[in-house]
């Protein structure tokens, strides 16, 4: 066991590394392709077509003041930005990005992941409580029941793809999908779960936790300096870890479409170029899937909030759970 | 048997070291010239009125309490998506049952709950 121990501690630097990297991308990204839809220039002054804008950012973002509004909590002001930090960071642990390439492989990958995204909600739930400010309150707790809300949903997409794998190791899931992807066998589960990840992240349609023309920020409203920049780091984290575990559960992960039928002209496994293959293959899928989210921010206005409440209670849990329910009893029935 | 959680721990090890380094950086690196209006809440540019921890809707705590109940079921779906090829149609039509009655649940806190979040008939929130 000695040399996958070695292995996956590499693998879990390069995680890192890249995560925290794409943060700083997708933001230049964000603007650049928001810039392009509303027929604007973008950020182009720092560096060669403004690529080095996210760092100016962080830069100046480090040398503001850092502010705790008076009466306001403030150990648990300090603690709220490390939570979704923390949690986007934890979640890489289980996601397998190429054939043998995984941080962790568990058998209890989807509750591993499960239980670390629920505990990004105390993080909102507690910037919004302790910055003892109106804004800063309602947006913690609209956000506290927008991602408890939406997590029922997700849960129910995801059993339906452990129907197909019949396990809830991450690897076979993706292996399940060699032949035929989730999104082609599991389409509604697909677009549950997308919908529910757009909620999880915050992002437009569903971001209405910082709707600026009713809540200023929302629960960042009383956040400066890098606490804010954390903040603002987790958001973009979470986009791309919702690309990635789209891409996990219903893009097929590092499998080309139907790469079962023509495995054989594919790189053996186990060789460089394979390992190579399946890293770009899953780079291409998550860096669309960013690509996506994006695109919906800037074409789709936002959502009232009892809107979301019932698209998430009314339409989208009842319809994850017949979707489960209806794949399971097709499954009985092809198996027996 | 629980080599493969070893990674995890360090990996919570170095976001946490990574959290708290992002943290003093800016409290190092920044000014700190506090000052009365600095330090206020922000209420767009009045003076704040009261204190922020007020009462708010119970809805939300309808949500989280719905919340707790669905996750289980949820979390109880699980073991059972992963080994019900070999439990057969008996189970099957077990979970069924259950799913029905607590999608009952849920169609009945839908027809209770649905106006709370309403802008008619509650104050908005």
């Amino acid at each position: 066991m000695e040399a996958p121990i070695v292995s996956s501690y590499i693998i879990m630097a390069g995680a890192l590394a890249v995560l925290l990297q794409s943060a700083a991308v997708v933001v230049y990204v964000e603007r650049r392709v928001a810039a392009f839809i509303q027929n604007r220039v973008g950020p182009n002054r720092v560096g060669p077509f403004g690529l080095l804008q996210p760092l100016a950012d962080v830069v100046k973002l480090i040398f503001k003041e850092d502010v705790t509004p008076i009466y306001g909590n403030r150990v648990i002001h300090t603690m709220a930005p490390m939570f979704p930090v923390i949690t986007a960071l934890l979640t890489v642990a289980v996601i397998p990005f190429g054939d043998g390439l995984f941080i962790t492989n568990l058998n209890v990958g989807v509750l591993f992941l499960l239980a670390v995204t629920s505990l990004g909600v105390y993080g909102v739930a507690m910037a919004g409580w302790a910055s003892n400010s109106k804004y800063s309150l309602l947006g913690g707790l609209r956000a506290a029941a927008q991602m408890l809300s939406y997590e029922l949903p997700m849960g129910m997409a995801i059993a339906s793809t452990v129907l197909f794998a019949t396990s809830l190791s991450m690897v076979d899931i993706v292996n399940s999908q060699v032949y035929w992807w989730g999104l082609f066998v599991n389409p509604l589960g697909a677009i549950i779960f997308t919908v529910a990840a757009f909620a999880e992240a915050n992002r437009a349609p569903f971001d209405l936790v910082e709707a600026e023309q009713e809540l200023v920020g929302g629960f960042h409203t009383e956040y400066s300096s890098m606490k804010f920049g954390m903040f603002f780091l987790a958001e973009y984290m979470h986009v791309v870890i919702g690309s990635m575990l789209i891409t996990t559960f219903f893009l097929g992960g590092y499998h080309l479409p139907f790469a079962g039928y023509y495995a054989h002209i594919l790189p053996e496994a186990g060789t460089w170029a394979k390992a190579i293959l399946d890293i770009a293959v899953f780079l291409g899928k998550t860096g669309f899937m960013v690509f996506v989210f994006i695109w919906v921010r800037w074409t789709i206005p936002r959502f009232k909030f009892n809107q979301l409440m019932s698209l998430g209670w009314s339409k989208l849990l009842p319809l994850a759970i017949l979707n489960f329910v209806v794949i399971a009893f097709i499954l009985m029935l092809i198996n027996s | 048997m629980f080599e493969e959680f070893f990674p995890i721990f360090v990996l919570i090890g170095i976001s946490v070291f990574l959290a708290f380094v992002l943290m003093l950086i800016s409290w190092l690196l920044g000014p700190s010239r506090p000052n009365a209006p600095k330090l206020r809440p922000y209420e767009s540019g009045m003076d704040p009125i009261g204190d922020a921890k007020e009462r708010y809707s119970i809805s939300f705590y309808m949500v989280a309490m719905e919340f707790i109940v669905f996750d289980l079921e949820i979390v109880f779906i699980y073991p059972w998506a992963v080994r019900y090829q070999e439990l057969g149609f008996g189970t099957f039509w077990a979970v069924m049952v259950f799913l029905t009655i607590l999608t009952l649940g849920l169609f009945y806190t839908l027809k209770k709950e649905s106006k709370n979040f309403s802008i008619s008939k509650a104050k908005q929130v």
